[in-house]
């Protein structure tokens, strides 16, 4: 755990007194302090490219009430800092007057150990395997035109001080490995990426030749879109592969489903709740709760212990995500949501490891019903219109079905569709729900956090696919 | 108040002597403060201010040709003598790569010009609230408007380059910016769309009104949308959307992707890529603009370029280490582009739509369709059917897909252009792309 207090002429006590005067007459608020180490190695074009190691202090000084957020944060911590910022606080907020809510739950439950991925694998060794996965891909075809691969390890301690001096703590590691290939053969030149990661220590992620696998994957993605022709253009049934194709379901649904478009009523579901969304089959959940996953989390950034949150059961729409502004406001509970990607920023209700849950069929089943259709089996990024609901992928490996069977593999496809009703869309839920292998990041309002995907295989039975061939 | 040059100045020299003594042969670092300053306002109440001031360091050591980097926002003297070390370590360790250099001498920029990138003025929160009252007024006239979010921010920031060759220089700028962003409602269909104001100067901001009436008009055309068959048609792409082609072909022409071998455009140096009417310059110098600087990351000057001559691909946007590897010097892109823009067409904006008696008009895209290893470009998108020159109905969900290849070549311009950000470009018209909607 870090020590913010001890190279500074603020004390631990001054902190305690300046957030307690500075939030007495607020609904909510705290002072968020943040130690983040973070390190990225990459290889690339047969050489290291870069090797990066950065180190970041500061804190944010938040309040809170009715619906104004006043914020204030710097990368200074000193008495003279915090004063300002408690100034610049009191002036966005004097005319209004609040009451202090000192309720917050507390957990002893662990989500992922206190390690620091960084300092565990010596810089030697990382430099040594990224030079053996060049060396791996290179190796494998003469058509191998660029290898990039990286480390990205970061370790992150947080503290949150709450008016009358509550004090709640999480140290969060997290790494990725990434391998990218281009391939280059008569002409024609495709890419294809994979990744893993979480929140443990790299060998974890490497031993037993793991990385093998991820180089092998890039590869293979890569080979298949070589092959691949032109996507067909206009509406036909999707099938959905599982594991990350369900950042679909984070982009088009999850998104909709965050406590603030709903308390805004900006988002489509926001007069929905208790309703039918979606078919019997279809149950989502939004979990912070898995050991060592990319999205989990041990308490949010406001120090609400994470939980599994049912967002849809059965098809009929349950909760929203909430941080602890939207929850007051909409007389409901926090859910652990409320995130921040640094002191930098304020505090909004993300998602965390999102998950369609499993259904009865097979994968083969699905494909076999269809006539003529496209199978999604990975996607590059997504968007998402929270307000009129439509989102767009774009397939980074996706084949198309003709009579039950897979066909040739189709490249460029882009999917496009509407949230509220593709949810009703959805004909079958598979058997096979899988986790991502832990790669996504979300952005929202200009901030970046880490989140996880799951699904099983599904069947839409109707969509948009955005190619070039009428 | 942002810290002035002494300071940082002070901070650079610290670290350059510092890694200069650790053992490195070269270092740059760069110091920088930015504060700023937001109000959001929404459904005409206040919802939430933001004051940010962060300062940070990022420093690049070289022992030969062996590089590694560190950055941080903890400036205190403990902090930076450990990291200092530790970024010397790392060097040592990193393989070398003969392609590691600081920029040529005679390539750093040594006078600076004044292109008035700074303005002093200071606009409290009180002043931005009454501004953003006014353009909340404004857009909720119309009845069909449910919800409105607008914000004001003003931002100053000032930095210093420094190398161990001697190159020390930095400059303030500042930015001024509002936006309102407008919620419509009609038989159950809900539409967002915004509208915005940024500049370096605050006497230059348009006036609030404004703002509000446009974000409002642009939400309610959009409400109940249909969609379109999938079809080939000509597409004019609004200003906010035309620009995103230059931003694809700065990405495709930088060294690196060049280098590396991972653009469609590799090859193509004075070769026609464009129409032969199309020119397209990248000027660091204008005024005022918002991609305006005095030098490049590494501190090498700054000229204009003009990057496509009547279609013909004349230069790549080059840095130190990519030009390298490619026998080129660099022209001080070691960032990208800095004012980007289509020299402006001939023919006014109604003419361009009626160069067809239907057209669909593209207000927006949304994804990450372009693949610039294969220039494959496919997008989700919303407009307007354009027929005989008149808006007649919106559209959406659909996508539109092609090729920049085919897309570059097949570009005619409205004569529209003007400066609102830093890439820019005219109304355009593109025949040839598919739309796949029903």
């Amino acid at each position: 755990m870090s020590n913010f207090f001890n190279k500074s002429d603020l004390s631990r006590k001054d902190a305690e007194n300046i957030v307690s005067e500075t939030l007495h007459k607020c609904d909510d608020g705290e002072l968020y302090l943040e130690n983040s180490k973070s390190e990225s190695i990459v290889l690339d074009d047969n050489k290291i490219k870069g090797s990066n190691y950065s180190s970041d202090l500061g804190y944010g000084l938040r309040a809170v009430t009715g619906e104004v957020v006043a914020y204030s944060h710097s990368n200074e911590i000193s008495k003279k800092s915090l004063k300002r910022s408690s100034e610049n606080l009191q002036s966005t907020l004097k005319s209004k007057k609040g009451t202090y809510n000192h309720i917050i739950s507390k957990t002893n439950e662990k989500f992922y150990n206190d390690i620091n991925p960084i300092e565990e694998k010596s810089l030697n060794s990382k430099l040594e395997i990224l030079k053996e996965v060049n060396n791996y891909i290179r190796n494998k075809d003469s058509i191998v035109q660029q290898v990039t691969a990286s480390f990205a390890g970061e370790h992150t301690s947080i503290e949150i001080i709450r008016s009358g001096g509550e004090i709640l703590t999480d140290v969060r590691p997290l790494i990725r490995f990434n391998v990218s290939v281009m391939l280059e053969k008569n002409g024609k030149k495709e890419t294809g990426v994979y990744g893993i990661g979480g929140r443990q220590s790299y060998d974890e992620y490497l031993k037993n030749d793991n990385w093998k696998k991820v180089c092998d994957e890039a590869f293979r993605i890569a080979s298949v879109n070589l092959e691949s022709k032109p996507a067909p253009a206009g509406e036909m049934k999707v099938v959905l592969g599982p594991g990350w194709p369900a950042i679909l379901i984070h982009e088009a649904i999850g998104h909709g489903l965050e406590g603030d478009f709903n308390r805004k009523k900006t988002s489509a579901f926001h007069d929905l709740m208790g309703q039918r969304v979606a078919s019997d089959d279809v149950t989502i959940v939004d979990d912070g709760t898995l050991h060592n996953k990319r999205g989990s989390l041990t308490i949010d950034d406001e120090g609400t212990p994470s939980e599994k949150t049912v967002l849809i059961e059965n098809g009929i729409l349950k909760n929203f995500m909430q941080d602890r502004l939207n929850a007051r406001l909409m007389n409901t509970r926090s859910t652990g949501n409320g995130r921040r990607e640094s002191y930098q920023h304020v505090v909004l209700p993300r998602m965390r490891n999102t998950m369609m849950l499993s259904g009865k069929y097979t994968q083969e089943e699905m494909i076999k019903s269809v006539d003529k259709g496209i199978f999604a089996v990975s996607f590059g990024g997504g968007q998402v219109d929270i307000t009129s609901g439509k989102f767009v992928f774009n397939c980074t490996e996706a084949y198309e079905i003709i009579n039950g069977k897979i066909g040739s593999s189709i490249k460029g496809a882009t999917l496009i569709g509407d949230g509220p009703s593709i949810l009703k869309e959805v004909s079958l839920v598979g058997n096979d729900m899988m986790l991502d292998p832990g790669i996504g990041t979300c952005g929202k309002a200009g901030q970046g956090v880490p989140v996880g995907v799951a699904q099983p295989s599904i069947l839409i039975n109707k969509m948009t696919v955005g190619g070039t061939q009428l | 108040m942002v810290k002035d040059q002494e300071y940082l100045k002070k901070k650079a020299t610290y670290c350059i002597n510092l890694s200069k003594k650790l053992g490195a042969t070269d270092v740059t670092v760069v110091i920088m403060n930015s504060i700023s300053e937001t109000v959001n306002f929404r459904n005409k109440k206040l919802d939430e201010s933001e004051r940010s001031d962060s300062l940070a360091a990022s420093l690049t050591t070289y022992i030969g040709k062996k590089k590694s980097s560190i950055s941080s926002s903890n400036l205190s003297e403990d902090n930076l003598n450990q990291l200092i070390e530790r970024c010397i370590d790392t060097t040592k360790i990193t393989p070398e790569d003969e392609l590691n250099s600081l920029p040529d001498k005679d390539l750093l920029a040594k006078d600076i010009k004044d292109l008035n990138l700074y303005d002093d003025k200071h606009i409290g929160n009180d002043k931005k609230i009454d501004y953003l009252k006014e353009v909340e007024e404004s857009a909720f006239v119309n009845k069909k408007i449910i919800n409105t979010e607008t914000d004001f921010s003003e931002t100053k920031s000032n930095f210093i380059l420094a190398s161990s060759d001697g190159f020390l220089n930095g400059y303030k700028t500042s930015s001024f910016s509002a936006s309102c962003v407008a919620v419509s409602k009609s038989n159950g269909n809900m539409e967002r769309d915004y509208e915005f104001t940024t500049k370096r100067h605050l006497e230059d901001l348009k006036k609030p009104e404004e703002i509000g009436i446009i974000a409002a008009k642009k939400a309610i055309q959009k409400l109940n949308p249909k969609k379109i068959d999938s079809e080939k048609i000509s597409i004019v792409f609004d200003k906010r959307v035309s620009k995103g082609i230059l931003r694809s072909l700065a990405s495709s022409i930088s060294a690196s992707s060049i280098a590396r071998g991972t653009s469609f455009l590799k090859d193509k140096i004075n070769e026609e890529i464009f129409s032969s009417s199309i020119n397209i310059y990248d000027n660091p110098d204008i005024v005022k603009g918002m991609g305006s600087r005095y030098f490049d990351s590494e501190g090498v000057k700054t000229e204009q370029l003009k990057l496509i001559d009547q279609g013909v691909l004349k230069h790549y946007l080059v840095d130190t280490y990519y030009g390298k590897k490619l026998n080129l010097k660099s022209n001080g892109r070691s960032n990208g582009s800095s004012n980007l823009y289509f020299e402006k067409g001939s023919i006014s904006y109604k003419d361009l739509l009626k160069l067809n008696s239907k057209i669909l008009y593209i207000t927006e895209t949304i994804g990450h369709g372009s693949n610039l290893v294969t220039g494959d470009y496919s997008v989700g998108a919303n407009g307007f059917i354009v027929e005989k020159g008149e808006f007649a109905y919106p559209v959406s969900e659909i996508t539109i897909a092609g090729n920049f290849k085919d897309i570059f070549k097949n570009i005619t311009l409205a004569d529209d252009l003007d400066f609102t950000y830093a890439t820019n470009a005219p109304t355009m018209l593109i025949e040839g792309m598919v739309v796949a909607g029903k």
